[in-house]
């Protein structure tokens, strides 16, 4: 396995003394999909944030371990947060398309990040909307405001947008919480596409889906981690009595 | 008493007033046009004073609020817009973030005159900027800041937080996120504050009183530390200063100034509907 990232006793708190996450370890490979599933409050959503340090918006987080991209700790506090959050993407559960156009959305991440380039900014938008399965639906209506689309494509939207920057890592949180059924498919097959250049962590809403598109899955309970591995086997034949219970649906 | 009738009662009790509310503004304006507007020609608006201010117009009087409240806007609004963007976007919830609103909120309290009488002590004669545009200008602008700074603060907090949350998970620094999104959604909010703000310094007299206001000078000032006539001391100076005064000059001046003000109220009103109508969120 080659692991893209590697979490070392990783824990976080916050300052009402609740933990949010305790002592996780875990490797996360390349071009996979690796999916944190559980129940609510299990810790998946603080450790996807952590991920890309989007937990320093929060006031008085505290966060211990080390968290290694490509072998190196991206909690040192001398990492240029600005700089790796263009390398780790993250799509959130509401689609929050920002007040700008479908185009602008797209290439606000790379406005940012300085590119000018007229020519190299219209790739992007057609390879970002295409890898998100949206270039055949909106194509045409690239300058209409972005909350005229639908939920759906909204939602994929904020997957293209987050592809333009071209990152090594993408996270997802509960991508499709919003969606119908067509256009969970739709973000589902965009996924298995997009693994291919890039490492996907996802926190699936649901246990059905974290067993489609899961190439390794991790369960989260209160915090803690209490099974890893390949997909099929947590699925299949977890080891763990509280994974059993959980993926046959005796509890969550 | 029967159900129904108390609530015919309660339902007429608060129309009337709200009616009530209503009554004295269309009675202020509608009283002011109708005495004011026989004096208003277009040798009244554009003329100088003479005759000890019995006859001619109020030419430099415009001029004078019109300079005091754009000079009171280039200095309180990048002022008041930047400190709404450290409380909103950067202050933490601390004791000087605490010290920052409490002098705000008393900075709103202070009584105009007292305005007035500060800036003749800080402005006027300790910096030496004489009686001048320049100080009227300064004045205002303290008497302003408060009202700019608590909508702009305001306006930059309704901006949902989602937004900024994915502008830093795209490679945003805060200052980008800012300047890109939370500046332009919430500018019609800004904007609003700003005109309301500049509204009032526009009205006031106290606080040019001793720092800005020339008597009588029939001329433009010609420099921004000359001293100018303004609208609302003008009508103050004609209504109780100058004897054999006549009557349809000062509301004629009144009326000016009304429109001065509820056209600046309306270019914000405009403004605002104009945003909510094109509002994604």
């Amino acid at each position: 396995m080659n692991a893209k990232i590697i979490i070392e006793n990783l824990s976080v708190q916050y300052d009402d003394g609740t933990e949010s996450l305790r002592g996780i370890s875990l490797e996360i490979p390349a071009n996979e999909i690796t999916v944190l599933f559980g129940p609510a409050g299990g810790g998946k959503s603080t450790l996807l944030r952590a991920l890309n340090r989007l937990n320093d918006l929060v006031d008085g987080v505290r966060v211990t371990g080390r968290i290694l991209l490509d072998g190196e700790n991206l909690l040192d506090p001398g990492v240029d947060v600005v700089a790796l959050r263009r390398r780790v993407g993250m799509v959130f559960a509401q689609p929050i398309p920002l007040p700008l156009s479908v185009r602008q959305n797209v290439t606000y991440g790379l406005e940012l990040a300085g590119v000018r380039h007229a020519g190299k900014l219209e790739t992007a938008v057609e390879k970002s909307l295409r890898a998100a399965a949206l270039w055949d639906e909106v194509h045409d209506r690239l300058n209409d405001p972005a909350v005229a689309l639908s939920g759906g494509q909204q939602q994929r939207l904020c997957l293209a947008r987050a592809l333009a920057l071209e990152p090594e890592v993408v996270l997802l949180d509960e991508p499709t919480s919003g969606l119908d059924p067509i256009s969970t498919a739709k973000v589902e097959v965009s996924l298995q596409e997009i693994k291919r250049d890039y490492t996907v962590v996802i926190v699936p809403h649901s246990v059905q889906q974290a067993a489609r598109i899961a190439d390794r899955a991790a369960f989260f309970l209160q915090g803690q981690l209490i099974e890893y591995g390949p997909g099929k086997d947590l699925f299949l034949k977890p080891k763990d009595k509280r994974t059993e219970d959980y993926v046959t649906g005796r509890f969550g | 008493m029967s159900r129904q009738f108390q609530e015919r009662l309660v339902f007429l009790l608060i129309t009337l007033a709200a009616l009530a509310t209503v009554t004295p503004i269309v009675l202020v304006v509608g009283y002011i046009a109708w005495k004011g507007l026989p004096a208003v020609s277009w040798e009244f608006l554009s003329a100088v004073p003479r005759d000890g201010m019995r006859a001619g117009g109020i030419w430099p009087a415009i001029v004078g609020t019109l300079y005091l409240t754009l000079g009171t806007g280039v200095i309180a609004v990048p002022l008041g817009v930047a400190a709404a963007i450290y409380l909103s976007e950067y202050a933490k919830d601390n004791s000087l973030t605490r010290a920052i609103r409490i002098a705000i909120i008393n900075l709103a309290g202070i009584p105009s005159v007292v305005y007035g009488l500060f800036g003749l002590g800080l402005f006027v004669l300790f910096l030496r900027f004489g009686t001048s545009i320049v100080a009227g200008c300064l004045t205002l602008s303290i008497m302003t800041l408060p009202v700019i700074i608590s909508t702009a603060e305001e306006a930059l907090r309704s901006v949902p937080q989602s937004f900024r949350v994915v502008s830093i998970s795209l490679g945003g620094t805060k200052w980008q996120t800012i300047w890109r999104i939370v500046l332009p959604q919430a500018l019609p909010g800004i904007l609003t504050g700003v005109i309301l703000g500049l509204e009032r310094a526009a009205g006031e007299t106290a606080p040019i009183l001793f720092t800005a206001a020339a008597f009588f000078l029939p001329r433009l000032p010609d420099s921004p530390f000359d001293a100018t006539m303004a609208l609302p001391y003008h009508l103050f100076v004609i209504s109780t200063q100058v004897p054999g005064m006549p009557i349809q000059i000062q509301y004629g001046t009144a009326l000016v100034l009304l429109v001065f003000v509820l056209g600046m109220m309306l270019i914000a009103t405009v403004i605002r509907s104009r945003a909510r109508a094109r509002r994604q969120w």
